[in-house]
Order: C-alpha cells, then structure tokens, then sequence
C-alpha cells in the first residue's frame, strides 16, 4: 500500500514537472485546507484607569497598546475576520455593579475595514474598572457563530477587579461550551499576581500567556497569535462518550472532543471490518490546577467485555496533556461477508484536581479514530527471513566446504566401488 | 594456492557487491533547500508546526508555553531530537524538558541524551537532547516499538517561578537521524505510516472534487516518500553468502580429487 502511494507520489511528481503547476493542485487538495476563511479573532484591550501608567518605552500602556494595534491591523491576513471590545473604556465611577458591567463592542467581528477600525482604536482613552470575566463571556459571544478557529486575544495590565467571578473559571466555561475556542493573555508590565492570572486563564483554554514590556514585543506577539488563527486545522466533532460500552457512540475515523470529569470513565465504539487496524489515540489536557501525579489509560475491548490491547500513559510534573495510543489490527477472514467487529474503547484518567479546585465542567478529551488498512504480519523477526553478518557467511562457508568435501569423497568412495565390480 | 585464489575472488565479489549496499545506507532526509523550515511551534498536538529531518525549526515564544513540532521518520532511522532553549537575561532557574510523541501520541524514550535540565539562575541557553529507538517497519500491537510515521516533539519548562511565566524565549529545534541499515530490517510492515488522521485524508484525496475544506492532521512526509520496506543489505549478505557457500563447496570438492588425474593412472596410459 505504501508502495503503490510512493508510485503516484512519483507519477504526481512527474506530471508536474512534465506540466509545470498543473498538476500540483491536485496533489495540494488533500493537504492544503483552506479552513483559515472562518478563522475569527477576537481582540480584547483593557482600557481601564491604570492603563494611563506611563512605564512602557516612556509612554503610556494606552499609547504603546495603540500603537501595537495599530501595526497589527495593517499586518492582518486577509481571510481572518477581526473585531476589538473593550473592558473598562465607558463607566468612570465608583459604582461597582456599573463597573463591572463595562465592556464594549469598539469593532464587530468582521472582515477588516482597517481605517474604521484604526479611527475606533484612536478614541479610547483610559477610564474605568477591569471586567476581565464579563469581557471574556461577552467576546466568546461575539464568536459563538461559525465554525472555524476562534481566538480570544485578551491584553491587560491589570487583574480582574469583579470578584467573586473568577476569570480562570469563566475561560474553562467558554472553552466547555465554545469548540476550538482559545484564548490567549498578554500582560503589560504584569506582577506576579497578574501573572497567575493571566496564565490560568490561558492554560484553561491551551493558549499562551506572554508578559510584554515593550511595544513591539506586544506588537509582534499580536501578531503571532492572529497569524497562528489564520493557520488551517483540523476541527475535532464534539461527542459524547457514555459510561458504559452498550450505549456508547460509534465512531468512524476522524478527530473528535469530549470532556471527561476528574475519575470518569467514557467509551466509545469503532466498527473495525476484518483485515483492517483501528488506531486511536486519546489525550486528555489538564486545564486546570491538578495534582502533579496523572496518568491516561486507553483500552479496546471486545463487547464481551475482554481486553483486546491497552495504551497507557503516566507522569509527573506540569503538564498541558496526557496522551497515549493503541493499535489493533483485526485479522483477516476467509468468509466473503464476515461482520465487522465492534471494538469499545474506553477512556479513563486518574488526574486528581488541587484543593479548591472545581471539578466541573470535565477536562477537554481528544480522540483520534483511523480506520486502515492491515499490516502484513511479521514471519520472522528478520525481514524476508533474510540472514546478515559475519557469522552467517562462516556458517554459509563451513557448510558449504564440507558439503563438497563429503560430496567429492563419496563420489571417489562410487568410483572405486565401480571399479572392483 | 588453489584457496588462496578462491578466497581473493570471493573477497573481491563481496567488495563489489556490497559497495552499492554501503552507497544506499546513506541517510536519505535532508532539508530540500526550497521549502523554508518553520519560524513558529504549535500549542497542542493539533497545532504542531511540521518539520522536515535535517532542517532547523525556530520560534519565538514565552517560558511556560507548551511547544510542538513534528517531524517524519522512516523504518531503520534512529532520530536525534535536539532542542536548544535562549532564556532571557533575569530569571530564577528553571527547569526544561523536550518530549517525544509518536503518531499515536505514546509517549517515546529517548535512550540517550540530556532530556531534561535544569537551566541554573542567570544562565542564558539550555540545550537538551533526546536519541530515540530506532524506527521499526513493524512490530505487535502490544509493543509500543517506535514506528515509521509521524513524530510529535514537546518543549516545555517543567517548573518555574510565577514570576517568570510569560518571559520571552527563543527556541530552536533539529532532528537529525542516524541510518542503522539492515541490522534493523525487521519482517512485517505498516499499510499506511502511523500518521495520524491517515484513513480522513487518504479517503479525502482520493475523491476528486470538493475537498478543498479538509484540513488535516498532519501532512508530513520524508523527502523520498515512505520506504516501502522490502529491501534492507540482508539481500547482499545472504547473497553473498550463498556465493561463498558455493565456492567453499566446489574447494571442498577440489581437495578430495587431487591434481586432476588419478593417482592410481599411470602418466602414460
């Protein structure tokens, strides 16, 4: 099979040198998806008070966040779709429940006009409280449509200051709710504090937190990230696996997202026809505080309940992710219309989250399902049985010198007998 | 005098005949000079940037971010992943460790190599290194023997300070592999590589027509393609063992006749 993929590899490479671009598309069409035509990227500035601060290059958090938005809104790919809120731009008062209400749409989500949207960016001036929860909610909101890559960029300089809302907790909400939703931090002359924050609120959702000091640190990091939601991936299918093999989804091949609790098991089905291996892979991402000894295991089982080959991964220390894998190749039948065996996978993980850590919603699980053809099974350890080095060939020899002696000798021991008859 | 000759005709049979099988033991990958080596990682398994063997992937990044690459490897090489981690110039030590995945996301031993380390207080690179098993063209389903397929590397600091979170790093990464030849030529081979989302896009590319949305999991492919695995220098050695068995054979043979005449025939008759 390998070998008849090289030989169209080597004709499609013939074809295009023969017929320079012609026939390149066609070899481009599997592996160039074109998915960045819904990447969504929403940008989120923190615009409050303390943003007047001056202490980046000399001039204030405010300017240098201008400027940066600036260059980033001249850089920005075509086909991504791009919008701007605020947090803490309109409301200077005192009021806490109006503070933390204040968050704006300043540019929708939409192909980029880049004079309207520098014209919005060029009225904030810095003015009120920091919604860092509410913000995050209202932009997952202005993503929720569409089913491309979405990105939250979130810029601040301050944490939140809407307690008891925990942001970190509001971001695993969005990424439970919101597939292929991430949000990436940034924080502008953070402290320590901010730096938890901010990087909590990033590992909830598999993005990056980065301090900035500089503008055109924050400049090319913006730029980063947006460039990064225009690359094309693969979106996973949301499933839901059952607690037991009976009533579980069957999958066929593809990516797909679940979520599984702290001790939960979760299963799944996979129709495997004989002569064909099924190959999955499981992770499962602590996206949140968890005990610094974790593990994953992943098992196929027959519906009778016996253990057909397990993966099984362990580890210790921070983490973004505990993978494992298995392969199981069903064997070949003689019968024309042999059932297809129906093999349960079930997923367990033995994560266990730090104290006052909440236990829901369930960390992300991602599962890749391939159904393909069989390997060709192995008859010997060596290849074709084939032999190899210095001994074989004294062996080889040996045998083959006395193989000739005894043979010459009984050949003389013939003639001679022929002679005296 | 008569073995003498034999063995300097063997010897000379076995100098050509494995000539070419040195030449083909050559490590084939090597950066193609064209396509550009990738100048930012991944964030998950997903994500990870695609690099070919022998070129150099850079990204610019922030300590405690997770980074991934991946990379191709082919039945009978043995990669080394190299990883080399700037750190910014004020920063408490820290720890960093480069992992390897493989297509199925199990997680490879490296069997030698400064996998992990600890970047001491004010020190300005880490360098980590990891050399893998070699790449098997087959094993059992039981066994988690690397495989010809795709390769995921991890990047990533272990434990740092809350104050570091966020620094700006720069990290490079180089898979290079070593070619083992036939002594690692096992029986038995793969369908399909252990890429993963293989049957999606197998299927997808076969179908002509709307397929231009299919974003895949991963693309990647050595520069020669994927070997198909039936040929490894077992050919030649079990080749030439045959020739030398054969002339040890007709040697044999030879002693047992004498000088070519019968000794008991008188010069004359």
């Amino acid at each position: 099979m390998i070998r008849t993929q090289r030989l169209a590899a080597g004709v499609c490479a013939l074809l295009a040198t023969l017929a320079a671009g012609l026939a390149f598309p066609a070899a481009a069409e599997a592996g160039e998806p074109t998915s960045g035509a819904n990447a969504k990227v929403d940008l989120v500035l923190d615009v409050s008070g303390s943003m007047r601060t001056r202490d980046i290059d000399g001039g204030t958090r405010m300017a240098a966040a201008k400027q940066a938005f600036n260059e980033v809104l001249d850089a920005t790919p075509e086909d991504v779709q791009l919008g701007i809120r605020t947090l803490g731009a309109n409301y200077a008062g005192n009021d806490r429940q109006t503070g933390c209400k204040d968050t704006a749409q300043l540019y929708p989500v939409s192909t980029l006009d880049r004079t309207e949207a520098k014209t919005a960016v060029a009225t904030l001036s810095p003015t009120g409280w920091t919604p860092i929860g509410p913000a995050l909610l209202k932009a997952a909101s202005d993503l929720a449509d569409g089913d491309g890559s979405k990105r939250i960029v979130l810029i601040t300089d301050g944490e939140d200051t809407c307690a008891p809302l925990d942001p970190c907790e509001v971001a695993r909400e969005i990424a439970a709710k919101g597939i292929g939703m991430t949000i990436d931090t940034l924080g502008l002359v953070p402290n320590t504090k901010l730096n938890k924050q901010l990087s909590c609120i990033a590992e909830a959702t598999g993005g990056t937190y980065t301090s900035v000091e500089h503008t055109d640190e924050l400049t090319d990091k913006v730029n980063q990230l947006v460039d990064r939601a225009a690359d094309p991936v693969v979106t996973p299918v949301a499933t839901e696996g059952a607690t037991q093999c009976t009533s579980a989804p069957t999958l066929k091949s593809g990516l797909f997202t679940d979520r599984e609790e702290f001790g939960q098991q979760r299963w799944y089905k996979v129709d495997v026809d004989p002569g064909k291996e099924l190959r999955a892979s499981v992770s499962v991402a602590a996206d949140r505080a968890v005990s610094p000894s974790y593990g994953v295991l992943l098992r196929a089982v027959t519906v009778h309940g016996r253990e057909i080959v397990r993966g099984e991964s362990a580890g210790n220390g921070r983490t973004d992710v505990i993978s494992t894998g298995l392969r199981y190749p069903k064997a070949e039948s003689d019968a024309d219309d042999a059932p297809a065996e129906t093999v349960c996978l079930q997923v367990t993980n033995s994560f266990s989250p730090a104290s006052r850590v909440k236990t829901t919603p369930g960390m992300p699980l991602e599962l890749t399902v391939d159904v393909v053809d069989g390997p060709s099974k192995a008859s010997d350890v060596a290849s074709f049985g084939l032999g190899r080095g210095w001994w074989l060939l004294g062996v080889l020899v040996l045998v083959g010198f006395v193989a000739g002696l005894l043979w010459g000798w009984l050949s003389r021991w013939r003639v001679a007998v022929w002679r005296t008859n | 005098m008569r073995i003498t000759r034999m063995l300097g005709a063997a010897a000379l049979l076995f100098g050509l005949t494995v000539t070419p099988a040195v030449a083909d033991s050559s490590p084939s990958p090597s950066a193609s000079g064209d396509d550009s080596a990738p100048t930012s990682a991944g964030t998950s398994f997903r994500t990870a940037a695609e690099v070919d063997q022998g070129q150099e992937a850079t990204a610019s990044a922030s300590t405690g971010d997770y980074l991934y690459w991946s990379f191709p490897a082919d039945a009978g090489q043995r990669p080394t992943v190299r990883a080399t981690v700037k750190l910014p110039a004020s920063h408490a030590a820290q720890t960093w460790q480069v992992d390897v995945y493989d297509g199925l996301r199990r997680r490879q031993s490296c069997q030698y190599g400064a996998q992990t380390r600890t970047a001491e207080q004010g020190s300005t690179t880490v360098e980590l290194a990891c050399v893998l098993r070699t790449v098997r063209a087959w094993s059992e389903p039981w066994a988690d023997d690397p495989l010809p397929g795709t390769y995921y590397i991890r990047l990533t600091a272990l434990n740092l300070t809350t104050a570091d979170l966020g620094q700006p790093v720069k990290a490079s990464v180089r898979v290079g592999s070593k070619d083992i030849g036939g002594a690692a030529a096992v029986d038995g081979s793969l369908a399909q590589p252990l890429v993963p989302g293989i049957a999606v896009s197998s299927k997808s590319g076969s179908e002509d027509g709307d397929t231009s949305k299919a974003a895949v999991l991963s693309s990647i492919e050595p520069d020669g393609g994927w070997t198909s695995g039936w040929w490894s220098d077992r050919w030649v050695w079990t080749g030439i063992g045959a020739v030398l068995a054969a002339l040890a054979g007709i040697g044999g043979y030879a002693l047992t006749r004498g000088s070519g005449r019968p000794t008991r025939v008188p010069p004359a008759a």
